[in-house]
């Protein structure tokens, strides 16, 4: 595949802590942030930034009464704190996800769950990037 | 607008048991950060930004995608096998293009 020449982002322009913290904040709405059900896998090390592997999992039963609603991943190292954000629906029967994505330096990825209940659970998970790339 | 998408998925389940879902389409996914190699021009954003999964009509499963996404986007998920029937699967980028495709599952 054609990962070669994906260049790389201006080390200027990238999203700060604050910048996380505060889409954090807005997508918790209020709610307190627990921790403990939300678990995410990434690499200590990074070789290539430009596809770091990241899986989620969030411990539910997925029931039509007990289910995540959706899960965030959040950055505070790359341009823009947004990365991903899954909705989930109970016909998943797992909440368990997994994807590829660029990193332009040494960061704090965050995993936030909305959970049916109204409910806000999070992890969160430190990686150093050798060479970034987007 | 893309290439044809790669889907891995099981041909047959059981009936309520949850089962992978990868899929993974050809994509440059532009961020509008990269310049062009010679002429030092910003390539403008063209990214996939939303993916679409529906059981037998019913959306099951999406993602809303970002800049921070690899090329070739690659989403892992899962899905309870309820029913036989056909699994759809929508990328749609920046400009609204969109591209679908399907599998069959038989649920036992």
């Amino acid at each position: 595949m054609a990962l070669a020449g994906t260049g790389f982002w201006p080390a200027t322009a990238t999203a700060t802590p604050e910048e996380a913290k505060t889409l954090i904040k807005k997508i918790a709405g209020g709610a307190k942030l627990d921790r403990g059900k939300v678990k995410i896998k990434l690499p200590a090390v990074a070789d290539n930034g430009a596809r770091v592997s990241i899986m989620v999992t969030v411990d539910s039963p997925m029931t039509a009464n007990d289910y995540v609603k959706a899960i965030h991943i959040i950055s505070d190292g790359n341009p823009y704190p947004e990365t991903v954000s899954f909705t989930l629906s109970p016909g998943v029967g797992k909440a368990e996800v997994a994807f590829y994505m660029r990193m332009a330096k040494t960061q704090k990825l965050y995993a936030v769950a909305e959970m049916s209940d109204g409910s806000i659970q999070m992890a969160s998970g430190q990686i150093s990037v050798t060479i970034g790339g987007c | 607008m893309a290439k044809e998408p790669k889907i891995r998925i099981p041909e047959q389940v059981t009936k309520g048991e949850a089962f992978q879902v990868k899929a993974m389409i050809p994509h440059p996914m532009d961020s509008g950060r990269r310049k062009e190699k010679v002429t030092g021009t910003v390539i403008p954003r063209l990214i996939i930004n939303k993916f679409i999964c529906e059981y037998n009509g019913r959306q099951v499963f999406s993602a809303d995608l970002h800049t921070s996404m690899s090329a070739n986007p690659y989403i892992a998920f899962f899905l309870r096998g309820t029913e036989s029937g056909e699994i759809t699967f929508t990328w749609i980028d920046d400009n609204g293009e969109s591209i679908t495709t399907s599998r069959n599952i038989s649920v036992q």
